[in-house]
């Protein structure tokens, strides 16, 4: 067999995964790896402005089509620019591949000009990582770094290349199939454990069920669909689960958590059975855990054994890919409809609707902004967000009803997730419009990838939320700290300038007349588009469960917050609703 | 209380980091941890012992199975299980007073192994309550120095905790040799 180079076995590896579009950027030691790359075209390299909008695109590209991800940096800083988006995709689980260079063999551990020990930086927050000594051992590597990344809980592989591998010659022998005996993930549910959990879904009075990321993660949204329907328990949506059920089904019942609806957050906290589906029970979704709901049975379904009982108990854990035990599931129960308790939950909605609704004032809002586009884009469109005020408004008002239309960093939080992610799943679905609504806040963390949509022709269209705050954080100081604000005002640079900056097409936005036709505008508009809302200043989003409080203690009003941390009856501002 | 993890690993470059950090991020307190090579070349053995509830420890079973170089995690706590730690001391010690240390020596069936006119080292091979009534016995006389390995258990019986799948041939090679120093001492140095 006649020998390759380092380099193009890696770049032949990607073509074998199907993995040809790889988000990067070059530096000295990924020099022969770039060197190769004319000789490979399948192989579509993005060059983007920054190796963390690198590794956030790959995590947006990842999201939007559910296939592999992949960035590429150089060695020292170039990797380090790589951790936040390593850290984002494993705490949302995406099936990404980072793969930088390092220095040559002989120079590891020397501290030579850009050294980073960067599989020791990334070995706690990747789902695995390598360092791969010998050319002969690339193809081996990246077969099992992808077979990892995309299977069982996805999550963020990385493969470190020191420069001199990426030029050692080596035979290219990929492997048929690869075998890990020390990962083994289990997918069909253990019958005994889908049995017991079925006896107390049928003893049920008032089921619910948390619907998570691993519901989109594995495709699973028609196999929920037809169990929740058989069982007609109604349903609740963690942040990352906001698109595994269509948001107008009668059983769903939208978003709980810290800025999920009262409605929700009470049938949470009172129902006698709940059936967590890929999701891993945390504390944004549940609030104060021990009082989230102690009475409640718990039937938890995951991939990942070790959610269960981590935060929660759970009466019935099962381990599985939930694609494969919703079936289950659903074979095994009755058919049921849940109508006193149901109509329990829509007394309480219709009570507390208000608290989370679109402010009919003059003021051009967030919650009116994603509304429109909400209309304008339906469910074909993709939204990405940034973190913060406006993604929890997103999350509540963009109406979202298929799987992979919301790109939002929940686990990490990461502000400048925004722009990137958008970039990646523009170019993972380029027949689909993508919005992605930013902060003023995060926007200014990551917009040098506006440059990268130039380059590469891609229209996303950025909806900046511009409240001249940092806005959540506003909130917080507001409401916990008593009105201290402290370094979260902010100065903000002429948004529609920048876009001309770039070449693209900037539109402002000062009233809610406009927004529409502004909406309309960037649609037909055949390229990247900045939208600058001039939005209010000082909203809080609502309904509120402060951090630490419990779900039932979800709060709608800034009397209500001041009362339950036991705030004096100080100078409280009017709730804006 | 007090548990025996045993866990079999991929010996490979950075299996005993991963274990670490894993330990430090959640938070895991470990007493005592001991690795070695086992009947089965690429497999190593840590043994690790830890001190938390019931929840603490299925956490640590489960983290640590999420590792891919973790093949096998059991618990032998409540296993029937010889569970034995080795010692060295090295105590203060006359003539006039070696034979009362000798004679501590011999009633924990420890051994001296090095003498010299004030000092004895003693090696002990015990369980550790039994280590500690030892060193107990000796604190009187004087404890220069002591070290000793952790814990390491096995349980009795004809059954063993050290099942595991055996890989293909080119698995093997690949889990054995990834992510190794090259044999070749001078790695040619590349600076195009
Ligand atoms: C990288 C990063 N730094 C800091 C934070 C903490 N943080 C959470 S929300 C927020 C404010 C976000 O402001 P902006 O992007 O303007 O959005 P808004 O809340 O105003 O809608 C901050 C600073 C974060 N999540 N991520
Ligand atoms: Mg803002």
């Amino acid at each position: 067999m006649a020998k390759m180079s380092g380099a193009d076995i890696v770049l032949e590896c990607l073509k074998r995964l199907g993995a040809t579009t790889v988000f990067g950027y070059p530096g000295g030691v990924v020099l022969p790896l770039y060197d190769r790359l004319p000789a490979h075209p399948e192989i579509r390299h993005i060059l983007v402005r920054h190796e963390q909008g690198g590794g956030h695109a790959a995590d947006g590209f990842a999201r939007a089509s559910g296939r592999l991800g992949v960035a590429l940096a150089t060695s020292g800083p170039g990797a380090t620019n790589l951790v936040t988006a390593i850290t984002n995709a494993m705490m949302d689980s995406v099936p990404t591949l980072f793969i930088t260079g390092n220095v040559a063999r002989n120079l590891l551990g020397k501290d030579g000009f850009q050294e980073a020990d960067i599989t020791g930086i990334t070995m706690p927050t990747v789902k695995h990582n390598y360092l791969v000594m010998r050319a002969q051992d690339i193809a081996y590597t990246f077969a099992e770094a992808a077979y990892i990344a995309t299977t069982g809980r996805p999550g963020p592989v990385h493969i470190d290349i020191p420069k001199d591998v990426f030029i050692e010659e080596s035979e290219f022998e990929w492997p048929e199939r690869v075998s890990i005996r020390g990962y083994r993930p289990v997918t069909r549910g253990n019958p005994a454990q889908v049995k017991r959990a079925a006896a107390l879904i049928d003893a049920a009075r008032r089921p619910i069920v948390f619907a998570g990321h691993g519901v989109i993660l594995g495709r699973a949204h028609e196999e929920l669909r037809t169990f929740v329907e058989k069982a007609g328990v109604p349903l609740l949506h963690t942040l990352l689960g906001l698109g595994g059920m269509p948001h107008d089904h009668v059983l769903n019942y939208g978003m709980m958590g810290m800025h999920g609806s009262y409605w929700a957050n009470h049938a949470a906290s009172n129902a006698d059975l709940i059936i967590g589906v890929g999701m891993r029970m945390d504390d944004r979704a549940l609030g104060r855990f021990a009082d989230m709901n102690p009475t409640a049975k718990v039937i938890h379904i995951d991939i990942d054994p070790a959610e269960h009982n981590k935060n929660i108990i759970a009466t019935i854990p099962i381990v599985g890919d939930v694609k494969e035990v919703l079936p289950q599931l659903a074979e095994s129960i009755q058919a049921r409809s849940h109508v006193e308790w149901i109509r329990w939950i829509d007394v309480v909605k219709d009570e507390h609707r208000a608290s989370m609704s679109i402010p009919n004032g003059d003021e051009l809002t967030t919650q009116f902004v994603v509304d429109r586009i909400a209309d304008a884009i339906g469910h074909e469109g993709i939204v990405v967000t940034g973190v913060g005020q406006h993604q929890m408004w997103a999350a509540q008002f963009m109406r979202i009803s298929r799987p992979h239309q919301l790109i939002t960093s929940g686990g990490l939080g990461t502000m400048g997730f925004e722009v990137p992610a958008a970039l990646g799943a523009q170019v993972a679905c380029p027949d689909r419009v993508v919005w992605t609504i930013c902060g003023d806040g995060g926007f200014q963390m990551t917009f040098q990838e506006i440059a990268t949509m130039v380059d590469e022709r891609l229209p996303v269209k950025m909806a900046i939320m511009n409240n001249g705050y940092l806005g959540m954080v506003r909130q917080w100081q507001e409401l916990i700290y008593k009105d201290n604000y402290v370094a979260v005002a902010m100065s903000q640079p002429d948004f529609v300038k920048i876009a001309q900056a770039y070449g693209i097409r900037g539109i402002l936005v000062t009233e809610k007349a406009q927004v529409t036709d502004a909406i309309a505008e960037a649609n037909a508009y055949d390229g990247p588009v900045i939208l600058d809302f001039r939005v209010e200043a000082e909203g809080n989003v609502w309904p509120m469960v402060p951090a630490g409080a419990a779900l039932k203690e979800t709060v709608e009003s800034s009397e209500e917050i001041a009362r339950l941390l036991g705030h004096a009856a100080a100078p409280v501002k009017a709730p804006t609703r | 209380m007090r548990h025996t993890v045993v866990a079999l690993v991929e010996d490979r470059p950075g299996v005993l980091n991963r274990v670490a950090s894993l330990f430090r991020r959640r938070g895991f307190n470990i007493e005592s941890l001991a690795v070695g090579t086992t009947e089965e070349a690429g497999i190593s053995r840590m043994t690790i012992v830890l001190d938390g509830d019931e929840g603490i420890v299925e956490q640590v079973e489960k983290q640590l199975y999420k590792l891919i170089d973790v093949v096998k995690v059991s618990d032998l706590t409540r296993e029937e299980a010889v569970s034995r730690e080795l010692a060295l001391i090295k105590v203060r010690c006359t003539r006039e007073q070696r034979r009362d240390v000798l004679d501590i020596v011999q009633i924990f069936r420890a051994q001296a192994v090095d003498v010299t006119p004030n000092s004895l080292i003693i090696q002990v091979v015990a369980s550790g309550d039994t280590l500690d009534a030892l060193v107990d016995n000796l604190r009187p006389f004087g404890i220069r120095e002591m070290v000793r390995t952790g814990r390491i258990a096995m349980v009795r019986g004809s059954r063993s905790t050290a099942v595991h799948e055996h890989e293909s041939e080119q698995a093997q090679r690949f889990h054995l040799e990834s992510g190794r120093r090259p044999e070749e001492e001078e790695l040619p140095f590349v600076s195009k």
